[in-house]
């Protein structure tokens, strides 16, 4: 199969975070593809490495304590090489990102209009008076009501929903080719929560953008749909469409996170819940990281971590349960690994 | 590993009797005035909430932030000090000279909070702190060491592991199965638990919600289960409250509401959760806006701006809480007769 060139490619990504008494291995060897106009999902629980991941992509670490390893490279420019300023020019106008506390990524002292209007002033260089007309159709674009009065406002004037909506204004202000989204749905109430996911569905779709998503919950990945890769312990356990995940769950990880997720019809019943709680990652992980809570474990899962098998064209799973139906030709498919 | 002890030693009315009454609870809290003479602005957090508990029932509380969920729950502990209203706990009303002090209530009712670091003290040992509350209670410190390490084993942790280390050395799931220990070692009656497994992964969620229902059926407990995860609270409920700007809304069994909804606003919250089918995703928007603010909250119903039926008679009166038609209560005039609205029956049966 022949793929156009990926918008974004990440190969054998390793991240570390080294402070005075200890290191965290955050990310152990994530491999992935994003194509233009495609959104992908990342799934996991706190401690799984989505939210670094998705960071590492626009070099968001503490210098100074992050190494990293691998290669990030973002419509041909390696990420990891860029310099500051270098990475400066790109964050915002080619790569942007939604926060998950909109109250706390908006600064309270100024205007959200001058702060759409700074963004695109900065990175496009053109006239208060223009950007102040483009300001005001990106609100209209997130739809937020009476949008030129809204400009005027201080992000404390805003509900929950309508700081989201200005922070996703912003993250488009300047028609990026990527949008990161970091949980932007998770601080908000449910009835909210809904109107955001259509939104940014429906922006995704207008403006052709490619987006990555992070999200802790099932019922929003669901959502969302697409292509989504279960981490666990910083690694990319599965990895394939929503509907093949959610229906066929290949890794161990993946059913157990599916089955213990509190859904309608589990009332009376008891929980099929995970025993046991995530690995540290103070260590290399030298083993599977999930087979000390697997209910499926042998001594092969102790010998190594894993390698990416795929069990149907792809579907990848980090787990040797999984059968292993693809060819050579198929594992080094750019969108697979 | 539990005591006999741990069943209630005095139960006063009966089962028949609820275990918590509310009646008219109201909360509001004032804001700083603006200018001299004009009148400062009001939160009505909590606006004359009736409902019953009763023994041995899980109440699920649900509503969207700012509803008021949470200030119910410092209400009904005592934490913050009601603006009036009642509360009466098996029969005898609390913090009244005929009835029992707060004190006498905090061993009967306890709760776990949603932040499971911040409320444990960080410089002592879990084993001290689940201890504390005994030793408060006149138990001398070996009872209530011994105490500890009880509920320690109730709550599923190694005591001989855990009783000596500090909450920094534990996962978020651990530290909350440490606050349920710590509320249940007074060995309440009612349990407030307010959005205590929000801050969970999903997979220890599961592990706390299981614990919870062991612990209900071993200690006959009572839980009032706050949270605005709709999916938990009907997984562990047996009736629900709706709550909306500091007002029922509707309440009931949950069955019943979940499979038919009579307020436009609680079929907007039920419509809006994620649906768990990829084939079937949500493409309308059930309802639009966000929760108007709490502060001056418009007149007559307060759902009546974002309402899809929302008629004049609606932004003028409060409607009351009813009886519905199938068994639950409603505060809509759609539902009462003779209200008004189009689509209410036009005479009082």
């Amino acid at each position: 199969m022949t793929y156009p060139s990926p918008l974004l490619s990440v190969r054998n990504l390793n991240i570390t975070f080294a402070s005075r008494e200890s290191k965290v291995y955050a990310v152990n060897g994530v491999s992935f593809d994003v194509q233009p106009g495609e959104t992908m999902m990342l799934l996991g629980e706190s401690g799984s490495g989505k939210s670094v991941t998705l960071r590492s992509l626009m070099k968001l670490h503490p210098p100074k304590k992050t190494h990293y390893e691998g290669e990030i490279l973002f419509d041909g420019t390696s990420m990891l090489d860029c310099n500051e300023q270098k990475l400066r020019g790109l964050r915002g106008a080619e790569i942007s990102m939604i926060f998950q506390e909109p109250a706390t990524a908006l600064d309270p002292v100024y205007k959200v209009g001058q702060q759409i209007c700074e963004m695109i002033i900065r990175h496009e260089g053109i006239s208060q008076q223009e950007a102040r007309a483009r300001a005001k159709e990106l609100l209209e674009l997130v739809r937020i009501p009476s949008a030129a009065e809204r400009l005027n406002a201080y992000p404390h004037e805003m509900s929950g929903g309508m700081r989201q909506r200005v922070m996703i204004a912003l993250a488009l202000s300047c028609n990026p080719k990527l949008l990161l989204a970091d949980e932007p749905t998770t601080a908000l109430d449910a009835t909210v929560q809904v109107q955001i996911i259509l939104l940014l569905k429906q922006l995704q779709k207008d403006l052709g953008l490619s987006m990555i998503f992070v999200t802790h919950d099932v019922g929003v990945a669901i959502e969302i749909g697409a292509k989504v890769a279960i981490m666990y312990a910083g690694q990319m356990v599965e990895y394939g469409t929503l509907s093949d995940v959610v229906r066929q769950p290949r890794h161990p990880y993946t059913q157990g996170l599916l089955n213990s997720t509190v859904h309608a019809g589990l009332r009376g019943q008891r929980l099929d819940a995970i025993p046991g709680a995530p690995p540290t990652l103070s260590s290399p992980l030298k083993v599977c990281g999930f087979a000390p809570r697997c209910p499926h474990a042998h001594e092969a899962c102790i010998k190594g971590v894993p390698a990416p098998r795929m069990p149907a064209p792809g579907h990848m799973s980090r787990c040797l349960l999984a059968e292993d139906n693809a060819s050579k030709e198929q594992l080094n498919e750019p969108s697979m690994l | 590993m539990i005591k006999e002890k741990s069943k209630p030693q005095y139960d006063l009315g009966g089962p028949a009797q609820p275990l918590l009454i509310v009646s008219e609870l109201v909360k509001h809290f004032p804001l700083k005035a603006k200018g001299l003479f004009t009148k400062p602005d009001v939160v009505q957090a909590v606006d004359g909430l009736n409902f019953r508990v009763a023994k041995g029932e899980t109440l699920g509380i649900v509503g969207e932030s700012g509803c008021g969920k949470s200030t119910l729950a410092k209400l009904l502990m005592f934490l913050v000090e009601a603006s009036s209203g009642e509360v009466v706990l098996d029969g005898l009303q609390v913090n009244s000279p005929q009835g029992i002090s707060i004190k006498a209530m905090r061993s009967q009712v306890q709760m776990v909070f949603q932040d499971s670091n911040a409320s444990l003290n960080p410089r002592m040992t879990i084993g001290d702190t689940i201890a504390f509350g005994c030793r408060v209670r006149g138990l001398d410190s070996q009872a209530a060491w011994k105490q500890a390490e009880s509920m320690l084993e109730a709550v599923g942790l190694d005591s001989q592991l855990y009783a000596r280390r500090y909450p920094h050395e534990l996962s978020g799931g651990q530290r909350q199965r440490i606050n349920i220990a710590r509320a249940l070692a007074l060995e309440p009656r009612l349990l407030i638990l307010d959005e205590a497994v929000s801050a969970l992964d999903k997979s220890v969620e599961a592990q706390v919600l299981n614990l919870l229902e062991d612990l209900k059926q071993r200690m006959s407990l009572t839980y009032l289960f706050i949270s605005h995860d709709l999916n938990v609270v009907q997984y562990i409920s047996d009736r629900i409250l709706v709550m909306y700007l500091g007002q029922i809304v509707e309440i009931g069994p949950v069955d019943k509401i979940y499979n038919n909804p009579q307020h436009p606003y609680t079929q907007a919250l039920l419509s809006a959760r994620p649906s768990m089918d990829p084939d079937n995703l949500t493409d309308t928007l059930p309802i639009s806006g966000d929760p108007p603010n709490p502060i001056n909250p418009p007149p007559g119903c307060r759902f009546c701006t974002r309402c899809p039926h929302a008629e004049p008679i609606c932004s003028e009166k409060m409607p009351p809480l009813l009886d519905g038609n199938i068994g639950t209560q409603v505060a809509c005039f759609m539902f009462k007769d003779g209200s008004g609205h189009s689509k209410a029956k036009r005479q009082v049966a």
